[in-house]
């Protein structure tokens, strides 16, 4: 490889960053919004009471809930998945590491807001927190949600140093090639990076130390997330599957998002080159592998309740099978399923547009599995007096769209700021020319190239 | 020994008559909701009579079942509230802390019985009912759970007297709204702690029965099964 194809390939993947559209504008702008309308939304939800929302008991848990579990699923696109690509050293991961860890960062501050938006008085969210206090009083640490603060805590923090790690090279290649204010702001972010072999050294150690962390970490987030569910004695959610068949699904709604967002960066900031058709292929495969194991989850879960023939648990299995939420369980099976065997297993088919359809569809057949999980128990729990269902109402479906364009809106400005393919990665042993330093590369490839 | 607070409920008696719903209400200071939010069952009653039909009309026989929380000891409310807003009191008590609930309602998804109450908007009486509030009740806000409290306020004060004049607290000094409104005198609460109350009596009976006891939640509440034809 040439410096100049390196030097035109450095200029394209910074061309987002240094070429401003009105189409950026526009965009900004819609979604800011949307995002704006969610947060009347929110407001008007305190200022009038909860009861603007839809839901009503039995069902003390919907859309907000469904949201919350929906979007730490999401969060498992990237920390987890470019944790283990990084430890087994896949070589194709390197244009999808980025991709995947920012979804993970974004998707987690989305989720860790539900549990406030739902709360009766939010404003009082920091009695969960246990801090110092005069009188002495702590939060229950028998709770899972407790235990939720606390693992969605170290999941964000983590992944957010697994983010932000691997960019201070780039950060630092940004800064050298820009002036004035830009060149400080990035200049104190890439804190001090020369790119000398003790730096790479430490950055080599950290980011493996990392991606060893982060995976139990991950698991166990995805597993707290089921146990609010597991431990109470609500029909058919006091199962023991729920940690596992949580997480599977997690990473499967997760690789379903990166593929979504992959596709649309490569279109939008015309990433052609980089994020390759070969992938969305290894990534296809992954997907329709974890949508095997989790209509396998699906199929022990049910059949085990069925043979257990206990009247409530059957009381709500039915409701799923062929009562009110039938269509909606028949649907996600569809998108769950259906849909992503028909598309992934044939080689033909298994083409970017095809993952991408694909990927859209177990988007939307996991929210539906998420909501299924929790609203028909909670309506058909043990005494049919008290039996219920759950329509939204508006407040809820607003903050819901804007919880998505929050997303959005989040990883457009990202990826204006920041190159969403890591630059120094990419090129790993290869010269990047221009700064004066040897910048954006590990000693240790120099001397390798050397040789 | 601490008193260990309980009730009995016989169902031959309970004519299903709400007596005691409207005794509940006027106690503890439940607002009513108005129609349109009571048709979303957003109604709140701490003590609710539930009505089953068994049978193929004209040979209907209805079951009444007055539902209250049954005070569990396993309470399955307890452990999953962050905040302790839901916890146990050294009498068995299942008390709600008002003032720390912040509203996760995860108790009430918890609860086998559904007997907790969310309140959906801050409360209201229209003028002059506002004037018919009970001073020992705690007016509870917009965005906290709320449930059966056996009375407590009625039950303090009673041990507090009890403890002034220095004696002991007799079997049935006590009675909790519902208790003390019922004209068919189905239920019956006491001390379970003292095996001569009339509350333990009755809960030995063979007719005797846990709400979901196989749950394993060990209710203080004891149904007795109705055994009358009709």
């Amino acid at each position: 490889m040439t410096d100049r194809a390196e030097l035109a390939r450095l200029d394209d993947l910074l061309r987002p960053l240094e070429r401003t559209t009105w189409r950026f504008y526009a965009l900004v702008a819609g979604l800011a919004v949307v995002v704006l309308l969610g947060a009347v939304a929110w407001v008007s939800q305190m200022v009038i009471g909860f009861g603007t929302t839809g839901i009503a008991p039995p069902i003390m848990w919907a859309f907000y809930i469904t949201n919350f579990v929906f979007w730490i699923g999401i969060s498992h696109a990237g920390t987890l998945i470019s944790a283990i690509l990084r430890l087994v050293n896949a070589g194709w991961r390197k244009p999808v590491t980025r991709c995947a860890e920012v979804i993970t960062v974004f998707a987690l501050m989305i989720g860790a807001m539900f549990p406030l938006i739902h709360l009766g008085r939010p404003w009082l969210f920091f009695w969960l927190v246990p801090y110092p206090n005069r009188r002495l009083i702590w939060p229950n640490f028998r709770s899972p949600l407790v235990w939720d603060f606390f693992a969605i805590g170290t999941y964000l923090a983590g992944s957010v140093l697994f983010l932000l790690l691997p960019m201070i090279p780039d950060l630092a290649t940004i800064r050298d090639r820009t002036t004035g204010v830009r060149r400080r702001i990035y200049g104190a972010l890439a804190l001090g990076w020369r790119g000398t072999a003790e730096q790479w050294a430490r950055l080599e150690t950290a980011m493996q130390i990392m991606a060893v962390a982060i995976i139990p970490v991950a698991v166990s987030v995805h597993t707290i997330v089921s146990f609010d569910f597991a431990m109470a004695p609500v029909p058919t959610w006091h199962s023991t599957i729920f940690g596992p068949y949580f997480v599977a699904g997690a990473i499967f709604s997760g690789i379903a998002a990166l593929i979504v967002v992959m596709a649309a960066l490569r279109r939008s900031l015309r990433l052609e080159a980089y994020l390759q058709p070969l992938h969305f292929d290894h990534l296809g495969r992954l997907l329709l592998l974890m949508s095997l194991l989790w209509a396998y989850f699906v199929f022990a879960e049910r059949l085990t309740t069925w043979y257990g023939n206990d009247s409530a648990e059957i009381a709500v299995l039915m409701q799923t099978q062929r009562g009110g939420f039938a269509p909606l369980f028949w649907t996600m099976i569809v998108c769950n399923l259906v849909v992503p065997v028909a598309l992934l297993a044939p080689r033909r088919l298994r083409t970017i547009r095809g993952c991408v359809i694909a990927s859209c569809s177990v988007c939307i057949g996991m929210w539906l599995e998420r909501f299924l999980i929790i609203v028909p128990a909670l309506g058909h729990k043990y005494l049919p007096y008290r039996w219920g269902t759950y329509r939204p109402r508006a407040v809820e479906i607003t903050i819901t769209v804007a919880t998505f364009a929050a997303m959005t809106l989040l990883y457009t400005l990202f990826a204006k700021l920041v190159p969403v393919i890591s630059l120094w990665e990419w090129h790993g042993g290869e010269r990047l020319a221009r700064s004066p330093q040897p910048t954006a590369m590990p000693e240790k490839q120099l001397t390798d190239m050397r040789q | 020994m601490p008193h260990r607070w309980g009730m009995v409920v016989d169902l031959d008696r309970c004519t299903g008559c709400e007596a005691c719903v409207t005794a509940c209400h006027a106690e503890n200071n439940i607002p009513t909701v108005g129609d349109r939010q009571a048709a979303r069952g957003r109604a709140m009653h701490w003590i609710r009579v539930e009505r089953y039909f068994e049978g193929v009309f004209p040979d209907v026989r209805v079951k009444f079942r007055p539902v209250l929380c049954q005070q569990c000891d396993a309470a399955p409310c307890e452990p999953v509230c962050p905040t302790y807003a839901s916890h146990h009191t050294e009498e068995g008590l299942n008390a709600q802390v008002y003032n720390r609930c912040i509203g996760t309602r995860y108790c009430a998804n918890a609860c086998p019985y559904s007997v907790r109450f969310f309140n959906f908007f801050n409360p209201a009486w229209e003028t002059p009912l506002h004037l018919q509030l009970n001073p020992d009740v705690s007016v509870r806000e917009g965005g906290v759970m709320e449930k059966c409290t056996f009375c407590v306020q009625r039950i303090t004060a009673a041990e507090i007297q009890a403890k002034a004049e220095r004696r002991e607290l007799k079997d049935g000094a006590i009675a909790p709204a519902c208790v003390q409104s019922c004209p068919a005198k189905a239920m019956v609460f006491g001390d379970l702690n003292d095996p001569e109350s009339e509350a333990s009596r009755l809960a030995r009976s063979p007719r005797g029965s846990k709400l979901l006891g196989d749950l394993g939640t060990q209710p203080k509440v004891t149904y007795l099964e109705r055994q009358s034809p009709v």
